[in-house]
């Protein structure tokens, strides 16, 4: 699965990737270098529209997985965390439907992962 | 006792599951899917990180987005899955396979069928399959049911951790507990390399600074009523080496020491399982040593990725349909492993079809060539960068490949 990627300077200071196979590799190579970004999944409670929580005979699931749009920048995750922690989603969810938009002022939206009905 | 009948019956509805009834369906087969959970989708469900379906959607998935998008194929062709469902027996009556199942709604039931896929899954190795010695108190749990109590269910399962084993779920668990805010402490592993994937590595344990104790191994756990600590020691040149044991605090342990195929209905169906990879034997076709029963996903075999696993059922639910409609193959030759395979699944071989062909190295190796050879000449030749045990490999044969094969060839696929 992958490239074992190897990272140096050149003579000149320039970073220099290789073992990649494709362009993605040394972009990756890059921003893992400079820019560290992580895909953030978690699920968050999950509240029927009466705004009560399922109980343990509902067929319901009690937590809706939730995921960041696009890789969100690693050393704040935990402020994100932090945010996703204290939410709840209330059914029907739909997957793909924002949760958190712009999360922390980033480009990247906290999305629903999974449809589920509210019965 | 309800009757149903159906042209086939695929008995679990993960990934592998739906891969196959889809197959089936397209080819104009009436199929049902029997499932135990509330829902379709298997494991994935409980899966929530990312990484899936880089090879079947070319993009980055969670499991339950890969799960909806095969469900929602599997509902918009109307094909029928009988949820909260649990297989008790398979038989063979009348020269025909009868499933035998039960589900609250409709109590005990009986389906009729002419072929059957066999796509259960596996089940995690536990403490009692690594007899790990020491005291039994609480807060010892394999990785995928912390997984489910975190993800599904809601819960943490304790505040300190250590993993045993470094496979794929317990490296995501490091994750999913560290992002908790629990404090993972380390991953111990008995063997000199790591079970799990690279990416889960560095994104799961070097993110978070958890150490990786490699060619250690658990020697007790302490703790009355809940866990209080383990005693790892190192080992050096196969001795354990007592002198340099030392304690680790935790309230929780979580094991990820392997997979195994779930075969308890193929056992007692008579159905013959291979030693090599817990899983039944297979030819070709994917069939089993029961006529008209084939095997696919992780009951054939443990996969390390999903997208491996639907690519495989799919093939499973092909064949299965091609053998309902009269297809048999008119020879098939010996698949065996050379140096540094330990499996190659499948067993057998269709000279006169394609043929994909899913192995697992015994060794790491940088620079490696894979190379089948029939009858003792190499046919194919593939050079590797990398391998690992992890790491599963595949290669296609087609049939000017195998154009030399004789009746009694064997094709044998080795590392060099």
């Amino acid at each position: 699965m992958g490239c074992h990627l190897a990272v140096d300077t050149d003579e000149r200071g320039e970073m220099k990737v290789t073992g990649n196979r494709c362009v993605r590799g040394e972009q990756y190579a890059r921003e893992e270098i400079f820019n560290p970004k992580r895909v953030v999944t978690f699920t968050c409670a999950a509240v029927l529209p009466d705004g009560s929580v399922p109980g343990p005979e509902s067929n319901l699931p009690r937590r809706v997985p939730v995921r960041t749009t696009i890789a969100f920048p690693k050393e704040r995750i935990p402020e994100l965390l932090g945010a996703l922690r204290g939410m709840t989603i209330r059914l029907p969810a739909v997957r793909g439907s924002v949760v958190l938009k712009k999360a922390l002022d980033t480009e990247v939206d906290v999305i629903v992962a999974r449809s589920i009905a509210s019965e | 006792m309800k009757q149903l009948t159906f042209d086939a019956v695929v008995i679990g509805g993960g990934a592998a599951g739906m891969a196959a009834a889809l197959e089936l369906d397209a080819r104009g087969h009436s199929v049902l899917i029997l499932e135990r959970e509330d829902t379709l989708g298997g494991i994935l469900m409980q899966c929530i990180h990312n990484g899936f379906g880089l090879i079947e959607f070319n993009e980055e998935l969670t499991g339950p987005e890969f799960a909806q998008r095969f469900e929602e194929e599997v509902g918009s062709r109307h094909i029928q899955a009988s949820l909260r469902t649990t297989v008790l027996d398979i038989r063979e009556e009348g020269g025909l396979k009868a499933v035998y199942c039960v589900s609250p709604a409709q109590g005990m039931m009986r389906v009729e069928s002419r072929a059957i896929i066999l796509a259960m899954g596996c089940r995690e190795r536990n403490r009692g399959n690594i007899r790990i010695p020491g005291t039994r108190p609480a807060g010892i749990y394999t990785a995928g049911l912390a997984q489910r109590l975190v993800n599904i269910e809601g819960y943490i399962p304790g505040r300190d951790v250590v993993i045993i084993g470094s496979g794929d779920i317990g490296l995501i668990m490091a994750r999913r507990m560290s992002w908790s805010g629990c404090k993972v402490h380390a991953v111990i592993e008995i063997l000199p390399y790591p079970s799990g994937l690279t990416r889960n590595i560095v994104q799961c344990l070097n993110d978070f600074g958890i150490p990786l104790h490699l060619s250690h191994l658990v020697t007790d756990i302490y703790g009355e009523d809940r866990v209080e600590g383990i005693e790892v020691t190192p080992i050096e040149s196969g001795a354990l080496m007592h002198e340099k044991a030392f304690k680790i605090a935790c309230d929780t342990v979580l094991l990820s020491v392997g997979l195994v195929p779930e075969n308890e209905l193929s056992r007692n169906a008579g159905i013959e399982i291979q030693p090599t990879t817990n899983g039944p034997w297979v030819d070709s076709a994917l069939m089993t040593t029961m006529p008209g029963v084939f095997a696919c996903g992780n009951v054939l075999h443990v996969h390390d990725l999903v997208d491996y696993v639907a690519e495989e059922a799919r093939r499973a639910g092909a064949n299965a349909a091609a053998w309902l409609s009269g297809y048999r193959p008119a020879r098939e030759i010996r698949a065996k492993t050379g140096s540094n395979i330990r499996y190659v699944m499948p067993m057998r071989i269709n000279p006169e079809r394609e043929n994909r062909l899913y192995m697992r190295s015994l060794v790491v190796k940088n620079d490696a060539r894979l190379e089948v050879r029939l009858d003792g000449n190499v046919v194919k030749s593939r050079k590797l960068a990398h391998v690992q045990p992890s790491e599963m490999l595949s290669l296609t044969l087609i049939p000017e490949d195998l154009a030399a094969a004789g009746r009694d060839s064997t094709v044998e696929i080795a590392l060099v």
